[in-house]
C-alpha cells in the first residue's frame, strides 16, 4: 500500500487537551526542520482545559509553507472523537494512524499499539515520544537524527527522563518495521547543521519579540486568548530586557496603565482581545486627546461577545478602525507573516512614538498560533530612542507645530511641566472652553494622521504581474493561502495586493485599486469589513468578495477553489 | 510667608463659592511645600469631576485622564520612573465608584503613591446624585425617594485588605489634615486618605456645620498598628473618627518589579540591548 515518496507532505494529528498534542507538534517540527524540511504548524483547538477534540496539521515541503490546507496525507488519531471530526479531510489516499484498542477497528488503519506501547515505556507520558518515533519511521526519517531530537528534547541523555523518552521512541519506531516508509518523503538534500538551524517560532512569539525590537520596556494585560501568548512571552524576558509587567485587573486598568507608562517615558504596549479592547475603547479615545503614543496588540477571534474564544476570525477590523469616541488620528497594521508580525510590532513602536498617536497591531489567532520557519529575523542596527525632549521651564505640550506633532516631554527630565488633561486643553494642557482653542486643538490632532498616512506608513507588497488586470487584495493573515493558492492555479493578469497597513490607506493601495478591473478582497468575515473600508477610504469596492467565517481560517484548498470559479478568459 | 512654589495664581478655578475643595487645594499645596518635595519629580493624577480639577490649579505635572482611572494611571507612572512623587486624587464617585475595581487591586498592588479621595457622598459635576458613600435615606433628583444602597466604607474596606495606609481626615480641620496628608505621602507604599469635604451646593446634609458636630479624632490611645482596632473603629458612624486608623510597612510594588533586579533606572533611560535581543531570538526560535 506504500506510495511512491512525496516531495511534501501534511499531516494531522487529533486527540484530546491534554494528551500532548503540542509535545508531539514540537518534536515533529523540530525533527523534519533538522532534517532539511521546511514546515508549517497550525493547531485548532476547544475552549476547554482537558477533554475536547482539538487537531495540529503540520506541514513540511521543501519550500517554505505558511498556510493552512484542509487535505492530508496522513492521520494520526489519538482520541475516539477525532475520527468523526476529522475524516472529511482525509483523501483517498490518507494514510490513517491509530490504537485500535481505544478506535476500535478502522478499515485501513495502520495500527499503533499506544496504550500497549506506553504501559511498556512507564505511563501515558510517554505516548509522545512513542508517536515520535512511529511516525518518523513510516514518514522514511533518519533514526539518528530522530534519537537526537528526542533527546535534546527532553534534555541530555544522561537525565533518566530524556533516557526514558528515548526508550519510548524506540519502540515506536519499532513498532512501525511493517509500515516503514509507507507515507515516506523524498529525502531533502541535505540535514540541517544545528548552526544553521532556522527560527522556528510561532506569531505571538515573533509579535514579542518584535515589541522587543521596537523598545518595549513595559506591558500591561488582562489574560485572553488568542491574546495572552504574547504578554506571557514578555513576562519570561522581563528580568533579561528590563521590562515592566503587569497583569492589571480589567482590560480599563491595563490601557490606562499603558498610558501612564508612556507619560513617564515608558514604551509600553497592551495585549488583548476584541472583548477586552471593547472594554479599552475609552481609553484608547484617552489616548487620542492626550496625544499620547500607545501600542495595541488586538488579537481577533470570532464574536459577537465571547464568540469561539480559541478559533480565528478578522472581525475585528471595524472595532480597530472606529473603536473609541471622538475623531484622533490613529493606524492600524496587520501582518499576515512572521516576519511581519515581528517588523510591524516594532513599527508600531516607532510609529506611535512618532506620532503620539495609538497604533493598533491587529492579528488572530491562526496567524499567533501557527508555527513556522523563517531563516531569521532582522534586527535594526541600533536600538530605538523614544522621542522626548528635555523640557524648558516655558515647556507647553501642547505647542503648536506644523505637522501637529509637540515636543514630547516627561516628568523628571528638564525644568518644564508636563500638563496633559483629557477635557479640551490649550498649549499647556489646561482645560480649555475657547471654541477656537477647541478648533485649533482638533486641527493639530488630525494633522498628525497625514504623518501615518505617509511618512511612517507600511507599503502594500504587490505579488504578481505589474500590469495585472484582476487584484485579489488581503490583508493579515490571509496571505499565505493566497500565495500558495496562486502559486498552483494559473491566473493570468492577477496580482495580489497584500497590506500590512489596512488604516489609513497608503498611497500605492489606492493606485493600485484604480488600476485594477476587477478588485476581489479576501477576509476571514461575515461582512467584509476591508472591502467597506477599502471603499469608503478610496470610492473603489470589491467586484468579489470571497468570506469565511466559521471559525478557522482560510484553507489552500479553498482559495483555489476561489480562483478556479473565476473565469479568467 | 514666602511664596508657595506649587501654587499656580490666577487660575479660572471651577468650583462654587465656598465649596470644600478650595481649603483640601490649601492643603496639599501647603503639604507639598512644607515637604519640600522636588516641583520636577511630583506627578498629579487624577480623573474626571470637580474634585479631579485640583491639580489644574497647582503648579505640578499632571495627568488628568478618565473617571475613575487615576489608580492606573499613577501606578504605571511610579512603575515607569521610580525616583517621581506620585498623588492620584479625585473624588468619592471617581475612586469609590467608576473606579472601584483599581481602587481594590491599587491596594492589594501597593504602589508607593498616596491616594486622596475627596469625599463628600454626592456628586457634584453631574448635580446632585447619591455617589457611593450617600447615607440611606438621601434624597437627591435621581434616588427620589432616598438612597437605598448601603454606604460604601472605604476605610474599612481597605484595611479588610490591609492597605498599607488607612487615614480619613475633614477638611475643616486645617492642621491636623496636614499632619495627615503629610504623613501619607512620605509613608513608603499605597496611602488613603478619604478627605470628608462638604458639597455647598448639592449636599444640603452634610455641610461643614455636620461635619463638624458628627466627626472627632481617633482615641489618643488608637494603635495604628492594630488591624482588628482600626478595622471596628473604621466600622463606626457616630462619630466619624478623623486620624491615621492603620499604617503598615509592606513590600512596595514596584520594588519587586523583574524589571528592575538588574538595572534601578527608570525605564526612559534604558535601551534594548540588541545582543541580548539577538539572543532571545534564537533561544525561542527553536519551536
Amino acid at each position: 500500500m506504500a506510495t511512491p515518496p512525496r516531495s511534501e507532505v501534511a499531516l494531522l494529528f487529533g486527540g484530546e487537551a491534554g494528551q500532548g498534542l503540542q509535545t508531539l507538534q514540537t518534536l515533529m517540527l523540530r525533527l523534519l526542520s533538522q532534517a532539511g524540511w521546511h514546515v508549517f504548524a497550525a493547531s485548532e483547538f476547544m475552549s476547554r482545559i482537558r477533554g475536547g477534540s482539538n487537531s495540529v496539521t503540520l506541514r513540511a515541503a521543501p519550500h517554505p509553507v505558511n498556510a493552512w490546507c484542509e487535505k492530508v496525507d496522513l492521520c494520526l488519531i489519538l482520541d475516539p472523537a477525532a475520527l468523526p471530526r476529522l475524516q472529511g479531510r482525509f483523501g483517498t489516499e490518507t494514510v490513517v494512524v491509530g490504537d485500535p484498542r481505544s478506535l476500535g477497528e478502522v478499515a485501513g488503519m495502520i495500527p499503533l499499539p499506544l496504550q500497549e506501547l506506553s504501559k511498556a515505556a512507564g505511563g501515558v507520558l510517554f505516548a509522545n515520544a512513542i508517536a515520535c518515533g512511529f511516525l518518523a519511521r513510516l514518514l522514511g526519517l533518519d533514526r539518528e537524527l530522530l534519537n537526537a531530537t528526542v533527546a535534546s528534547y527532553f534534555g541530555d541523555s544522561a537525565n533518566a527522563q530524556s533516557a526514558a523518552n528515548l526508550a519510548a521512541t524506540r519502540h515506536g519506531w519499532e513498532a512501525a518495521a511493517p509500515h516503514a516508509g509507507c507515507c515516506a518523503l523524498l529525502l531533502p538534500s541535505q540535514p540541517r547543521a544545528a548552526a544553521e538551524r532556522p527560527l522556528l517560532l510561532d506569531g505571538s512569539a515573533a509579535v514579542a519579540l518584535g515589541a522587543l525590537a521596537g523598545g518595549c520596556n513595559f506591558i500591561a494585560s488582562y489574560p485572553m486568548s488568542p491574546s495572552t501568548g504574547v504578554l506571557i512571552h514578555l513576562a519570561r524576558q522581563a528580568r533579561t530586557h528590563g521590562v515592566v509587567v503587569e497583569q492589571a485587573e480589567d482590560e480599563i486598568a491595563a490601557i490606562n496603565m499603558a498610558l501612564g507608562s508612556w507619560y513617564a517615558g515608558g514604551r509600553a504596549l497592551v495585549s488583548t482581545s476584541g472583548g477586552g479592547f471593547d472594554l479599552m475603547t475609552e481609553g484608547l479615545s484617552l489616548c487620542g486627546a492626550i496625544e499620547s503614543p500607545l501600542v495595541i496588540h488586538l488579537a481577533q477571534r470570532p464574536g459577537p461577545a465571547t464568540g469561539l474564544p480559541t478559533r480565528s476570525e478578522q472581525g475585528d477590523l471595524e472595532l480597530a478602525r472606529y473603536g473609541g469616541h471622538g475623531e484622533f488620528p490613529r493606524a492600524i497594521l496587520a501582518p499576515g507573516t512572521l516576519e511581519d508580525a515581528f517588523l510591524c510590532a516594532a513599527h508600531a513602536f516607532a510609529m506611535a512614538d512618532a506620532s503620539q498617536s495609538p497604533v493598533i497591531l491587529l492579528t488572530d489567532q491562526f496567524l499567533l498560533d501557527s508555527v513556522y520557519d523563517i531563516p531569521d529575523l532582522p534586527l535594526a542596527d541600533r536600538p530605538p530612542e523614544t522621542q522626548i525632549v528635555v523640557t524648558a521651564a516655558d515647556y507647553q505640550r501642547y505647542a503648536p507645530s506644523v505637522n501637529g506633532v509637540s515636543p514630547r516631554g516627561i516628568p523628571g527630565l528638564g525644568a518644564g511641566l508636563v500638563c496633559v488633561d483629557s477635557d479640551e486643553h490649550d498649549a499647556q494642557g489646561c482645560i480649555t472652553e475657547d471654541f477656537a482653542v477647541r478648533t485649533a486643538m482638533v486641527d493639530k490632532r488630525l494633522a498628525k494622521g497625514e504623518l501615518l498616512r505617509f511618512d511612517l506608513a507600511l507599503p502594500p507588497r504587490l505579488y504578481g504581474p505589474a500590469d495585472f488586470t484582476s487584484l485579489i487584495v488581503g490583508f493579515g493573515s490571509t496571505y499565505g493561502c493566497v500565495r500558495e493558492a496562486l502559486a498552483r492555479v494559473d491566473a493570468p493578469h492577477t496580482a495580489f495586493l497584500y497590506c500590512p497597513q489596512v488604516y489609513p490607506l497608503p498611497a500605492e493601495v489606492v493606485d493600485a485599486l484604480l488600476q485594477a478591473q476587477i478588485v476581489i478582497v479576501i477576509e476571514n468575515n461575515a461582512t467584509g469589513q476591508f472591502a467597506r473600508l477599502l471603499r469608503a477610504e478610496t470610492g473603489r469596492g470589491a467586484d468579489r468578495q470571497w468570506l469565511k467565517y466559521n471559525g478557522l481560517p482560510f484553507s489552500v484548498e479553498e482559495v483555489v477553489a476561489h480562483l478556479q470559479e473565476e473565469d479568467w478568459s | 510667608m514666602s511664596e508657595n512654589r506649587f501654587a499656580r495664581p490666577g487660575c479660572d478655578v471651577a468650583w462654587c463659592p465656598g465649596c470644600g475643595n478650595y481649603g483640601i487645594l490649601n492643603q496639599v499645596r501647603d503639604t507639598l511645600a512644607a515637604l519640600d518635595l522636588d516641583q520636577q519629580r511630583t506627578v498629579l493624577v487624577s480623573g474626571i469631576g470637580q474634585a479631579a480639577k485640583l491639580p489644574q490649579y497647582l503648579r505640578v505635572h499632571y495627568f488628568n485622564g478618565l473617571h475613575g482611572r487615576a489608580l492606573p494611571v499613577a501606578t504605571a507612572i511610579k512603575a515607569s520612573n521610580r525616583n517621581l512623587t506620585v498623588i492620584a486624587e479625585s473624588g468619592d464617585g471617581d475612586m469609590y465608584g467608576e473606579g472601584g475595581n483599581h481602587f481594590l487591586h491599587c491596594i492589594r498592588r501597593n504602589p508607593d503613591l498616596t491616594n486622596i479621595v475627596h469625599n463628600n457622598m454626592v456628586y457634584g459635576l453631574t448635580k446632585g446624585q447619591a455617589s457611593p458613600t450617600s447615607p440611606r435615606g438621601f434624597v437627591t433628583p435621581l434616588q427620589v425617594d432616598g438612597v437605598i444602597l448601603e454606604p460604601f466604607n472605604p476605610l474599612a474596606v481597605a484595611i479588610a485588605l490591609d492597605a498599607a495606609f488607612v487615614a480619613r481626615a475633614y477638611v475643616g480641620n486645617v492642621e491636623e489634615t496636614r499632619a495627615i496628608l503629610q504623613a501619607a505621602i512620605q509613608h513608603r507604599g499605597y496611602a488613603l486618605v478619604d478627605l470628608l469635604q462638604p458639597c455647598v451646593t448639592f449636599n444640603k446634609l452634610n455641610t461643614y456645620q455636620w461635619f463638624a458636630a458628627h466627626t472627632a479624632p481617633l482615641p489618643s490611645d488608637h494603635d495604628p498598628g492594630d488591624r482588628q482596632q482600626a478595622f471596628a473603629r473604621a466600622c463606626e458612624e457616630e462619630p466619624l473618627r478623623l486620624g491615621i486608623f492603620y499604617q503598615k510597612e509592606k513590600p512596595v510594588f514596584e520594588e519587586q518589579l523583574a524589571a528592575y533586579a538588574a538595572d534601578p533606572r527608570p525605564v526612559h533611560e534604558r535601551r534594548v540591548d540588541l545582543g541580548l535581543l539577538a539572543t532571545t531570538m534564537r533561544e525561542l526560535g527553536w519551536g
